[in-house]
């Protein structure tokens, strides 16, 4: 890694180049392909058609049932069935069925499945989370898929780096999904198209692993290939268990993890394609209004729009610290008779980690409802459709039209404003029914 | 090669995203023909009727970042499963138009004046679109008025619509 100065990306793409076809084509191999029931049959059955049943590595194929489980109906168990045969006819061991499964892209970082420095593909558009660790993680579609499970390679054209400092300090009941979405505000639903969005600055630094993975979760809504960060110490904890002596033995000192991490880090006089410098210090909760995620207000300025349902999970906030923040504004309250709550707790070991923190009675004595860990909700596909004219409160990464069922409105917000929003009936924030809810 | 092209469909909105392209209710299909009758079921525009307006068409004229959102490569397949094989826009979301170039289909990107250039020219008026690949030509012909627009496509997308998709030249080079 000699020679001129780069971005983290550019590192990822030089060490994992196998092949450049054509000039704007970089073929690159792949350290993890992730599969879910939705997008992957239809690559698995073309593959068996082709007469190409074949996968690169079991070992580099994680595989999960997430979006519709358990199956709803004869379509969704046969999407279902088609993983699960799949993954145990070519040996993959890391596959994920009902009572083990989760939200994909809470799942797999928690697995220990994503490390900084990986090439990650998977058929879902939010595959940029996995960037929170370092990785060049994207969503690409079946075709991409299937030549990933045939090959192990992925075609990209040359990264073009996006520098997004986040500066300042967050204000008490700000978090990780504000910051995000006023990104998306400054750049637009189009503005990092084909571009990598690195995010850094003390913000950055100051979020676990669970913000970041908000953070660049949401880079896609923006447009972006993947959202990035430098693995730091906070990095080198969470991957710890696996890393360390209790895991793969890797590294013998976090310390020696985390310089080892550092070869990683974007240069300091590499060149950016743009540098965006936003200070985090005065944004306010916020809310989406309209169909595009980058129609984003202070929820303090918006007209009182009531919900019929708040909507608290997905792999944009469904992890522990999202479970919790919600359930600080909920402690000892109870949501307005006019709206249902739902919360899905994106793993089992989300869910179980909430149980024991009393995190789950919090919710169930407010009057949600908990379900299983599955996509479900965000997309309209099961656990919370809604009717025509439905209006949702949700800590999802989409507020498209007939998003979440056909007619009906959705309103991004955090897991603390959605909590809010659950207890008042329309959307407002802790402050403004004075619950303080960070100490 | 195959013929790309015919009667033109317009999009007469910035950002339509997949979901509009085909809801997530539908991901539960396994076969691309399933799509059929559900392509852009959830678009609201004026002037467009998803039942009526879909079926003879082959060509899409639309604005900027067509495709945004979800990677589902259902959203190519039930245009193709229509008959639908080029889409011309300001620009895509960069997996939409990875899919349909990865499935032998064409995302044909021009300047915003060009495209505004077209819509004002052609909208509301049954218009054909001829596509010549090898000489880079775009020809846009209603009721005696016509008018060529020249298009590039880089060398692996060229590749790619000859390969008829991604998972054959991979196959056979890696």
């Amino acid at each position: 890694m000699s020679g001129q100065p780069k971005t983290l990306v550019e590192k990822i793409f030089d060490t994992h180049l196998i092949d450049k076809p054509f000039g704007e084509a970089w073929v690159l191999r792949l350290d993890m392909v992730f599969c879910h029931e939705i997008t992957t049959p239809v690559a698995i059955n073309d593959l068996v058609s082709r007469g190409m049943d074949r996968v690169f590595d079991p070992t580099r194929i994680k595989a999960v049932i997430d979006h519709v489980t358990p199956a709803k109906d004869s379509k969704t168990a046969l999407q279902g069935k088609i993983l699960r045969d799949w993954a145990r006819r070519h040996g993959i061991k890391d596959f994920f069925d009902v009572g083990r499964n989760g939200v994909c892209h809470a799942l797999f970082p928690e697995k220990g499945f994503v490390r900084p420095g990986y090439t990650i593909i998977m058929g879902d558009s939010h595959t940029c989370t996995h960037g929170a660790f370092g990785a060049f993680a994207a969503g690409v579609g079946t075709t991409d898929l299937e030549v990933g499970i045939l090959k192990g390679v992925c075609a990209f054209k040359p990264p073009r780096t996006m520098r997004i400092n986040l500066n300042g300090k967050l204000a008490p009941d700000v978090s990780a999904k504000d910051v995000i979405l006023t990104v998306i505000a400054t750049i637009g639903v189009a503005g990092a198209t084909d571009r990598v969005m690195e995010f850094g600055g003390p913000v950055v630094d100051a979020l676990s692993m669970e913000g970041r993975m908000t953070l660049c979760n949401m880079a896609v809504e923006a447009g972006a290939t993947s959202g990035i960060c430098m693995p730091d110490m906070t990095t080198v904890e969470y991957l710890w268990p696996f890393i360390g002596p209790e895991g793969e033995a890797r590294y013998g000192t976090k310390e020696e993890a985390l310089e080892d991490f550092k070869k990683w880090w974007s240069d300091p006089d590499a060149s950016y394609e743009s540098v965006i410098d936003i200070d985090c210090s005065t944004i306010r909760p916020l809310s989406t209004v309209g169909y595009k995620p980058d129609q984003v207000v202070p929820i303090e300025k918006m007209e009182k729009i009531w919900v019929d349902q708040v909507y608290i999970g997905s792999c944009t906030n469904g992890r522990i610290e999202d479970l919790r923040e919600a359930a600080r504004v909920l402690k000892g309250r109870k949501i307005a008779d006019t709206v249902r709550g739902i919360v899905s707790p994106a793993t089992p070991a989300v869910y179980a980690q909430a149980l024991q923190e009393g995190i789950i009675q919090i919710f169930m004595d407010a009057g949600f409802c908990v379900t299983n860990p599955t996509c479900g909700a965000c997309l309209g596909m099961s656990n919370g459709v809604l009717a025509e004219g439905e209006v949702c409160a949700s800590t999802t990464n989409r507020n498209f039209y007939g998003r979440m069922g056909k007619g009906g409105m959705v309103h991004l917000m955090s897991p603390a404003n959605a909590a809010a929003t659950a207890i008042a009936g329309y959307i407002t924030t802790p402050e403004a029914l004075g619950i303080t809810s960070k100490v | 090669m195959k013929q790309f092209g015919g009667p033109l469909l317009f999009l007469n909105r910035s950002d339509i995203n997949t979901d509009e392209i085909i809801p997530a209710k539908y991901l539960t299909e396994i076969s691309k023909e399933a799509l059929k009758p559900y392509c852009l079921e959830d678009l609201k525009l004026p002037d467009f009727n998803p039942k009526t307006d879909v079926p003879g068409k082959a060509a899409i004229l639309t604005r900027a970042n067509f495709g945004c959102g979800s990677s589902r490569e259902h959203a190519p397949w039930a245009l193709e499963v229509n008959g639908i094989n080029v889409v011309v826009a300001e620009s895509f979301a960069r997996i939409f138009r990875q899919n349909m170039y990865n499935c032998g289909l064409l995302a044909i990107e021009l300047p915003a004046s060009t495209i505004e250039d077209l819509f004002k020219t052609f909208y509301g008026k049954p218009t054909t679109l001829k596509v010549d690949i090898e000489q880079g030509r775009l020809t846009f012909l209603s009721e005696g008025v016509s008018k060529e627009v020249s298009f590039t496509l880089s060398d692996f997308e060229r590749a790619l619509v000859k390969a008829g998709g991604w998972v054959q030249f991979a196959a056979e080079r890696y």
